[in-house]
């Protein structure tokens, strides 16, 4: 990836201003997905898009201070999520991916669905952002270190 | 409208064969992507156009649109974005060890 | 399950434990584990079952396995199958004993040998006792694979693996004519048993593909049992260690032929076609295999070819006793029915004294270092019990009183002269050909044996030939053989001693199709001074007269070709076999990604109007369809713009506008989903193109222009044609699909998801909770198909290949 070398302060302040509003967008179409438009594929990818802004405003090195995660893992985090609560169906004596859900009482939220599709959306979405942000990253790595050689 | 979004298919297929024969790796990968967006259309079309309400328990009236097709096309879409982005490595690596992205030079030896 | 069912099964349970047991105790010799598993299995059989066959009952125990196709591992145990049963499991036990000497504890593999040693026992008793053909056959191809195997034992020798690969090819060729067979069979009765084809015979006898069937059928048997012209394989196979050759390839697997076409008999038995086929083939084997082994220099040469020589022999007999079911009058019924005893009775003798000499060249192979005819001599002194079992094997193969070979001889003699009285299938005074091809056989069989004896055992004994000091094998090694020499010589002097419970319930589990109740024949060795005794005295004469001039005949230069001529089919049939492959090969594999694509889409073009058109499924959208939902004048705008960004790309030179003018295209399609109200699919559209965008840009950025495709007109006028008509085509086929949808008027399944969207899963977008809830495994591998990309492309790019290197 380019790493922005300008100091154009207008470009970097949209961009971040942006990318903030993108990436709570994310975690709002990720929590809205089983009752509104969203959820952990089209969550991940604005998470994924997010982050790429921020990679095009500065260059690897302090965008690796803000973001310090090694996406790779992140796709094997998410797939235990996803596949671990898919196993819970085992214990309830129903078949491998069986979901549940209930509603319950919370103090000050009211009544709060909670489901077990949630940890296995989130382990989607974790798998979606590692796996997009890996492909992108790794061209842009390998770009980086031809032109430094 | 069908007629006309069958036959909107069907020049994207074209566009797409088209593409899949050249020469340019690039623009291989291109017609795979035209091939899979008319796919994903055909399917939509396939399952009856409407233009209801979305596929939401709270807004669904007799006229909302059918959920199946949507979760079948969001499946293929992921994969697809997940195929054309290997794709798109593959190439880009394949570039990078041969220098061209003709697939005439990429040939190789007879007799392989 | 029944304890016939473990029978088969146990050798293959033990192949698995087998290997760890070898490793648990290294000090130990493998094959004493093995010992047990073929000394339980005869114990068990004999114990369990003798009084039963002796009686004439069968046992019938059925497993389902694929009950719908009629394909049960059904287990069917009669006289004939007692039989191969217990020579499987007892020439076993002898056999593994003795590798257990000759397989050295540090220089083999033993763990592979035994496994698939252990692999054949299961597999060849599966064929034996299964009654379902298809049962049969598995278990026949695993026997085929196990005989592979183990002749490429050593397969660092370039010969092993060649006659590994000749004797898969023709077994497995013969095996799927077998197949074929049993299918037409299928087709003819409607089941896959044996017992029930048997029952149907009629049907079978007056179906018009009855000779078809039996051909195939008897390819199988013939390629196993080595009938000629199939008979190539057996000498190359002599590679394999010498207890395989002792046990597969004189023993068992090679019988399993001739168990095939005994079981056979009363299905096909009693037609002309069957009697001649099998008769024909089976003389001329045996002349075949006795002049080809009297050639062979190399002693296990001399075995292999004496072997399919006296295969050809056993099957003679069977198609002259098919002829009892032709016969209907109960003399002559009995009378055939004679060749079938011989038969069975030389069955049995065949395997001792075949598998005692087997075993004694092995031990002469191990002592000397040679095998070689022509270098060895002079053992007698040397190694005297090893010269005195070979005696008694060969004298038994020869002919000789009062070993069991010798009245085998004799009744096969008889039942050859009683052939020329046969009164139907076309036989007239000609038929003296038969006893004479028979006769003339054995006199070459009796002087390979003289020869085997005489240039093994006399003469002088020379030191200079030998690389190692000879001396006598260790007991261990003799055990095996003696074991089989005695029994040759029991058999010879106590030949009824089987009749009761092995031979007669043969015999009448082979001809269950007879109107005469069989009594147990009785087997003696003096048959009072009958023709077939003249005959045999005169296989004497002639073959020590012969012996004696040897020296003059050994001179002819036919006498010095050793390799079959036969092969010279096979050779090259596999020669232009691979040069033709390659060169089909070499016209479709171009290498160009563009032809690759050019036949799959031809095809399917082709494939899809053809069969749309001679189908008449071609249609037209119902007329009311149009009119009713008019087009708003925006789609057309929207499908000109995503139509036009798309049919730009090809004209597009410039790489940066090519990806931009793709990202219009996506953003489109985004909106057609909104148009449809599919928010979560635009959503995810336009989130991918973004994304996709980004990846492309990344790519794609630094390279130069694009390849500029070639300006040649055929090459413009090729692809425009291949992309109009997969346009063209997929727009009639939607098309049509689509008013057949309307025609049909189904309920979509689609109501289940939206009614059970919230009672079952909770959520109100139903999209999401049909991917969630009800389909999560799609998701999850979906999951699982980006979390690959993702290594892939680490892979690919972090972990590089280097240029030139052969991707």
């Amino acid at each position: 990836m380019r790493y922005s070398r300008s100091h154009d302060v207008m470009q970097r302040v949209l961009l971040i201003t942006t990318s903030y509003f993108v990436l709570a967008y994310s975690l709002y179409f990720l929590f809205a997905g089983h009752n509104n438009p969203g959820g952990g594929f089209i969550g991940g990818l604005t998470t994924a898009c997010a982050l790429a802004f921020i990679y095009l405003v500065f260059d690897r090195d302090t965008a690796n201070e803000y973001i310090r995660f090694t996406f790779p893992a992140l796709i094997s985090i998410g797939l235990v999520l996803s596949l671990g609560t898919g196993a819970i169906g085992f214990f309830a004596n129903d078949n491998y991916l069986t979901q549940y859900f209930d509603y319950f009482e919370i103090p000050f939220f009211g009544e709060v669905e909670l489901t077990t599709a949630l940890p296995f959306d989130l382990g989607i979405y974790f798998v979606v952002v590692g796996a997009a942000m890996v492909i992108m990253l790794t061209i842009a790595d390998d770009e980086k270190e031809e032109n430094e050689n | 409208m069908e007629y006309l979004i069958f036959i909107a298919i069907g020049v994207l297929f074209s566009v797409g064969t088209y593409l899949l024969l050249c020469r340019s790796l690039l623009k291989v990968i291109g017609g795979f992507m035209v091939i899979s967006h008319a796919v994903h259309m055909l399917i939509l079309t396939m399952a009856g156009l409407n233009t209801g309400s979305a596929p939401l328990v709270d807004l669904s009236g007799s006229d909302s649109t059918d959920p199946l097709p949507h979760a079948v096309i969001l499946t293929a879409i992921v994969i697809g974005f997940g195929l054309t982005s290997f794709l798109i490595v593959l190439a880009y690596r394949t570039y990078k060890a041969h220098k061209t992205d003709d697939l005439e030079k990429l040939r190789g030896a007879d007799n392989e | 399950m029944s304890l016939l069912h473990w029978i088969i099964l146990i050798p293959f349970l033990a192949a698995f434990f087998i290997p760890l047991l070898g490793r648990m105790f290294p000090r130990i010799h493998t094959g004493w584990f093995v010992l047990f598993i073929p000394l339980a299995l005869v114990m068990v059989t004999w114990i369990s079952y003798s009084s039963l066959m002796a009686d004439g009952e069968t046992i019938l125990s059925i497993v389902p396995w694929v009950p719908m196709l009629d394909i049960n591992f059904s287990v069917y145990l009669d006289g004939l199958s007692f039989l191969f049963t217990l020579l499987i499991t007892g020439i076993g036990a002898l056999v593994v004993l003795y590798s257990i000497y000759y397989l050295d504890k540090k220089k083999e593999r033993l763990q592979d040998f035994y496994v698939y040693l252990l692999m054949f026992i299961g597999a060849m008793l599966g064929v034996v006792l299964t009654d379902n053909v298809i049962v049969l056959y598995v278990f026949w191809e695993l026997t085929s694979l196990a005989s592979t195997l183990l002749i490429g034992f050593w397969f660092i020798r370039d010969k092993s693996i060649f006659g590994a690969q000749k004797s898969m090819l023709i077994t497995v060729f013969g095996g799927f004519a077998m197949l074929g067979g049993f299918m037409l069979l299928y087709i003819m009765t409607g089941t896959f048993s044996i017992r029930e084809m048997i029952g149907d015979v009629d049907v079978i006898m007056n179906h018009p593909m009855f000779l078809p069937a039996m051909i195939l059928v008897l390819l199988g048997a013939f390629t196993k049992s080595v009938q000629f012209p199939f008979h190539i394989w057996l000498p190359d196979a002599m590679e394999a260690p010498t207890p395989v050759s002792a046990y597969l390839h004189s023993a068992t697997m090679v019988k399993a032929g001739i168990y095939l076409v005994a079981r056979m008999t009363p299905i096909f038995g009693g037609s002309s076609e069957w009697f001649w086929i099998i008769l024909i083939t089976g003389l001329f084997t045996l002349f075949w295999g006795a002049i080809s082994a009297l050639r062979q220099k190399d002693l296990k040469g001399v075995l292999a070819f004496s072997t399919i020589s006296q295969l050809g022999l056993i099957m003679a007999l069977l198609g002259a006793g098919s002829a009892a079911l032709y016969a209907q009058d109960p003399d002559l019924e009995v009378m055939y029915a004679g060749a079938i005893v011989t038969a069975m009775f030389h069955l049995i003798n065949h395997s001792t004294f075949k598998g005692s000499l087997f075993m004694v060249v092995g031990i002469v192979d191990h002592e000397t270092g040679t095998r070689n005819l022509q270098k060895l001599g002079g053992l007698m002194a040397v190694m005297p019990v090893t010269f005195t079992v070979s005696a008694v094997g060969l004298a038994a193969m020869a002919g000789i009183p009062p070993f069991n070979g010798f009245i085998s001889k004799e009744m096969f003699f008889a039942n050859m002269v009683e052939l020329m009285e046969l009164p139907f299938f076309g036989m007239g005074d000609w038929a003296i050909i038969i006893p004479i091809v028979a006769w003339t056989a054995s006199v070459i069989t009796f002087i390979y044996c003289a020869f085997m004896f005489y240039k093994t055992f006399m003469g002088k004994y020379d030191r200079q030939n030998y690389w190692v000091d000879v001396h006598e094998a260790s007991p261990g090694l003799l055990l095996s053989p003696i074991l089989l020499g005695i029994l040759v010589i029991v058999l010879g002097l106590f030949p009824n001693i089987l009749t009761q419970t092995l031979i007669h319930p043969s015999v009448t589990s082979i001809l269950t199709g007879v109107s005469v109740e069989l009594e147990p024949y009785n087997l003696t060795l003096w048959h009072g001074f009958e023709i077939e005794l003249f005959m045999s005295i005169g296989v004497v004469a002639v073959g020590v007269i012969a012996f004696l001039y040897h020296r003059k005949w050994t001179r002819w230069e036919i006498y010095n070709k050793e390799r079959d001529v036969m092969n010279l089919f096979y050779d090259q049939g596999i020669d232009k076999l691979q040069d033709g492959s390659a060169a089909i090969t070499r016209v479709q594999m171009t290498g160009r990604l563009r032809d690759y694509f050019m036949y799959m889409l031809v095809f399917i073009v082709a494939l899809l109007a053809v069969t749309m058109w001679r189908s008449g499924q071609f249609q037209a959208l119902p007329e009311g369809l149009a009119t009713t939902m008019d087009t708003p004048l925006y789609m057309y705008g929207v499908m000109l713009i995503l139509v036009g960004s798309a049919a730009v790309l090809p004209f597009i030179q410039s790489r940066i506008t090519f990806i931009i003018s793709i990202g219009v295209l996506g953003l489109m399609v985004s909106l057609f989903f909104t148009i449809f109200s599919a928010p979560d699919l635009a959503l995810t559209q336009l989130l991918v193109e973004t994304v996709l965008l980004i990846v492309l840009m990344l790519a794609f950025r630094h390279l130069p222009e694009m390849t500029k495709e070639p300006k040649s007109r055929s090459y413009t006028t090729v692809n425009v044609l291949i992309a109009a008509s997969v346009g063209a085509l997929v727009t009639m086929v939607s098309i049509s699909a689509y008013a057949l949808r309307l025609d049909l008027d189904f309920t979509a399944i689609s109501d289940f998801f939206i009614e059970n969207a919230v009672p079952l899963g909770g959520g109100y977008n139903i999209v999401n909770v049909t991917l969630v809830d009800f389909r999560g495994f799609d998701t999850v591998l979906e999951a699982l198909v980006l979390g690959i990309v993702a290594l892939a492309v680490i892979m690919l790019i972090k972990h590089r290949f280097k240029g030139g290197e052969d991707i």
